[in-house]
């Protein structure tokens, strides 16, 4: 089992610190990989002392002439003897780089080990023997590659003293290889013709390869890009709890990507609260100054209390993950019961974890044999592509932004039985991604404001069953209107006749209804509108949802009528059939409404009239910049 | 970060996840290098305080400086102290050799006390690089009923993604130094400040690498007197770490056994 823990980064004597490429060598197993390993070891002088000596002595007891592969089956030796866990990972230096070799080998367990170690590279090494040429394998590793995400594949055409080192075999096997990895989105870095055996073309251009006018393997390995390093990446904290051991209320998680310090604007995804990191708190030493980075596990408070949950995720304003329940996945399966469409999973994206269904398989491969599996389930080491749908909000990035968040596991019984990447997050319930270019509008938001003497905007009215919101957003809306304002009123229980026809009320169900009424009101608000939303919203998280979608436009209202009041009034009747039983799922008795914490504005339907609600309203839209007072400058903007 | 920083990072995330995800936990403090860094680092892991029992299963037979250390330091450090006696030498299978089989009165009374206090996870000081059966070790590692540990059938562990479902009546084994050399360990002590028992610094020609009971651990010859003078040991050194522990030397397989029937 290979833990990676990444190592220090290595200093050069001058104290710059050296680029540090991670990559994976994979090929048919006789074409001639561990001799590539230890000629590689060899000329870049990377070789322990007294190890060529021991392979000179082994070959020589065997009667074999001199071994290159030995060294690495004498480290699978010690591997599997468990001496350390830094033998699964060979260190050696080019000119430029540090290179660290993820060994990746055996066929049966092939796949847990490439994909544990291999997922993490930066780039990889194919191999192919020239004799031979393109094989099965060769093509099964490059997809395993395609699927690992790695992008940067130096191709080493081997054993090129079989076939007498010949440009044309080499131009033909470089043709073949090419199309493929090209057809699987993968471009070769290089193609080298070598003989790993004798040296050429490894570290050196020899006269046997003077036709070839590319790079070595050592150059084209000194030319792979590092990853970009976590912390030039966006902030990325996982929550793994909330302690409160003494007067703190300390955040603590592991920072996987940017960075972080007191002061700080930051929001608290999937619910997209915001705050301000107040200080970074630590032991024996507290607070810490300074900027702390990825891979530093740390502890934050912040300026304001705030519901936080373990699996959350805190990231800078402007540039936070995803919120999605809905994603798709690139997996490996490694439980026994094959996984199909349908199965209800747990899935864990770093501390946080959901109950999930699997939506649809799209692609079920045994890399193996390399065919899709006609019935689309997932076999024991198999791969495949599945859209998953999750029970929970989750916050998480594709994979390709983010490789530390936008990976995850999934258990069975409590056991982790695969694993993979987020290949794409959904923020709807699509079944097949699709490009969307947004269409702008014509008119610009001020020439819109000056028409109608306001900005966009989204009143939020919350409240219990029968508080007034309806009552209130309707007098809103005439009063709007009359003054030459153009309100619009988006009344929950109409949009459910049509647009959110498909929903229930289930928790899930009502969280879409919001989701939805907030992506209109905003739709709305953004062309100039002021939607007047009446909607009970009875969960914070939700109303925070529709906070976020429409940002800087929302204004929430809580219609903070007494419960007994709203009892009494009853119009729908609605109290009186739960009373009786019949309606299931109705907010208003009980306690599931989650009253508002930071309203704009708070009002008691019971303590004044309507118009002096609408007045109290339309105060509040002028004081926060809706409502202009008067009219500015009309004609130098129509 | 440096070296040491990242080793420390790691671990407490491993702290934090096992606190997170088990119900009750504790700390198997044997009063060593080891399992006092693993508080160190505890502590920092949860600011100051350890959130759960630090559980010393205890022989009888540590040396008195060990236990010197432990009163006084259980105190200074605020520990939740559970000090748990292990059953006499009868109790334990006579057909260990003798050194194992007095090393296997610690898994007894570690079976005992998980019976009393009900923990469902040990956080534990072992290291790959210690011994070879511990290599191949998870860092959140299942133990059956019977606190056994079934080397053949151990679960996936990947991206810092650990296993945190016992089934019912078993517990987990959590490894958070796992990662660890004991050059790292000996540089971490040194630059936390972390106090040490003096038995580990050259005394007339000899020091202990690695402290168990005093019947079964033997000093190496040593001119180390000084954490520094340490580190410069364990660079030229061939010996290994645990060649003063009796048991491992008995036969080839005394230690796995050990391991597999739940010795750390």
């Amino acid at each position: 089992m290979n833990m990676i823990v990444t190592p220090a980064s290595p200093a050069t004597p001058n104290g710059t610190t050296r680029p540090q490429v991670r990559i994976v060598i994979v090929g048919h197993v006789d074409h001639g990989k561990s001799t590539l390993v230890g000629r590689l070891l060899h000329e870049t002088g990377s070789l322990p002392d007294g190890k060529l000596e021991m392979l000179k002595a082994v070959s020589a007891r065997r009667g074999m002439p001199f071994e290159w592969s030995f060294l690495l089956d004498a480290l699978q030796t010690e591997r599997d003897q468990g001496i350390t866990i830094d033998t699964t990972q060979i260190r050696f230096r080019t000119n430029s780089r540090d290179i660290v070799l993820i060994d990746a080998p055996g066929h049966a367990e092939f796949l847990r080990n490439m994909i544990t170690g291999a997922s993490q590279a930066d780039g990889a090494v194919l191999i192919i023997d020239a004799l031979e040429g393109v094989r099965d394998q060769t093509r099964r590793h490059g997809y395993l590659l395609h699927l690992l995400g790695v992008k940067q594949v130096a191709v080493v055409v081997n054993k090129m003293d079989r076939v007498d080192f010949s440009a044309d075999r080499f131009k033909e096997i470089s043709d073949e290889i090419s199309a493929h990895l090209n057809g699987l989105g993968v471009k070769p870095t290089a193609v080298i013709p070598i003989s790993a055996r004798d040296g050429d073309g490894v570290a050196e251009r020899t006269d046997r390869i003077g036709w070839y006018k590319g790079p070595t393997v050592v150059e084209a390995l000194d030319q792979l890009e590092p990853a970009r390093p976590l912390e030039a990446l966006a902030l990325r904290l996982p929550v793994q709890a909330i302690y409160k051991f003494d007067d703190r209320r300390i955040v603590a998680g592991r920072i996987e990507s940017g960075s972080l310090i007191a002061g700080d604007e930051i929001v608290i995804m999937p619910a997209g609260k915001i705050a301000k990191i107040k200080s970074v708190e630590s032991w024996p030493v507290t607070p810490v100054a300074g900027r702390q980075g990825a891979g530093r596990s740390v502890g934050i408070t912040l300026d304001r209390e705030l519901f936080i949950e373990r699996g959350d995720i805190v990231a800078h304003a402007g540039s936070a993950p995803r919120e999605t329940r809905r994603l798709r996945a690139r997996i490996f399966w490694l439980h026994d019961r094959p996984l199909a469409k349908g199965d209800q999973l747990l899935v864990r994206c770093g501390p946080k974890e959901s109950r999930a269904t699997v939506v649809a398989i799209e692609k079920a491969v045994d890399p193996g044999e390399l065919s899709s599996s006609e019935n689309k389930a997932i076999g024991r080491n198999h791969v495949g592509e599945i859209d998953i749908s999750l029970s929970n909000s989750i916050a998480t990035d594709p994979y390709t932004e983010n490789p530390r968040t936008g990976r995850l596991v999934i258990e069975v019984s409590g056991r982790i039985a695969g694993g993979g990447l987020v290949l794409s997050v959904d923020a709807g319930q699509r079944a097949v991604p699709v490009d969307i270019v947004p269409v702008e509008s014509a008119l610009r938001p001020d020439e819109r404001s000056a028409r109608y003497r306001h900005n966009g905007a989204v009143v939020w009215l919350t409240g219990l069953p029968a508080s007034g919101k309806s009552t209130l957003a309707k007098a809103l809306e005439r009063r709007l209107f009359t003054n030459g304002g153009l309100p619009i009123l988006l009344d929950g229980d109409t949009l459910r006749a049509g647009l959110n026809s498909d929903l229930g009320f289930s928790t899930a169900d009502r969280s879409e209804n919001i989701r939805r009424l907030a992506e209109v009101a905003t739709h709305l608000a953004r062309n100039g509108h002021i939607a007047i939303v009446a909607a009970v919203s009875p969960a914070r998280q939700d109303r925070a949802t529709a906070r976020r979608i429409a940002d800087t436009t929302f204004r929430e209202i809580h219609v903070a009528t007494p419960a007994e009041v709203c009892e009494e009034r009853d119009p729908k009747g609605h109290y009186k059939k739960a009373r009786a039983g019949a309606l299931a799922s109705f907010t208003g008795i009980g306690n599931d409404y989650e009253v508002p914490q930071a309203a704009e504005l708070v009002i008691d339907t019971s303590a004044r009239t309507v118009t002096e609600a609408a007045d109290e309203i339309e105060r509040m839209l002028k004081a926060t910049g809706v409502l202009f007072d008067e009219v500015v400058d009309l004609a130098a903007n129509i | 970060m440096d070296h040491l920083d990242q080793l420390e990072a790691q671990s407490i995330y491993i702290f934090r996840e096992a606190f997170a995800r088990l119900k009750k936990i504790a700390l198997l403090w044997s009063l060593g290098k080891d399992s006092n860094v693993m508080i160190w680092l505890a502590r920092k892991a949860f600011f100051g305080k350890m959130p759960f029992p630090a559980l010393h299963v205890d022989t009888g037979k540590k040396f008195p400086e060990m236990y010197r250390f432990r009163d006084h330091y259980g105190k200074e450090w605020d520990l939740d102290l559970r000090v748990e006696p292990c059953p006499p030498i009868d109790a334990v299978d006579p057909t260990l050799p003798p050194a194992a089989r007095s090393a296997a009165r610690k898994t007894e009374g570690l079976k005992m006390a998980l019976g009393k206090f009900g923990f469902d996870g040990l956080i534990a000081g072992i290291r790959r690089d210690e011994e070879a059966t511990r290599a191949k070790e998870r860092v959140f590692s299942p133990r059956g009923l019977e606190g056994n540990w079934d080397v053949r059938d151990q679960p996936p562990e990947f991206w810092d993604h650990f296993n945190a479902s016992p089934p019912q009546g078993a517990h987990l084994r959590i490894h958070p130094i796992l990662h660890w050399t004991e050059a790292d360990i000996w540089a971490y002590t040194k630059r936390e400040n972390i106090p040490i028992i003096p038995l580990y610094l050259s005394q007339n020609g000899k020091r202990y690498r690695s402290l168990g009971d005093q019947d079964i651990t033997n000093p190496v010859a040593s001119t180390a007197s000084s954490i520094d003078e340490i580190l410069i040991e364990l660079e030229q050194t061939k010996v290994p770490e645990r060649a003063g522990r009796a048991l491992d030397h008995e036969t080839e397989d005394a230690f796995e056994r050990l391991r597999v029937a739940g010795y750390l």
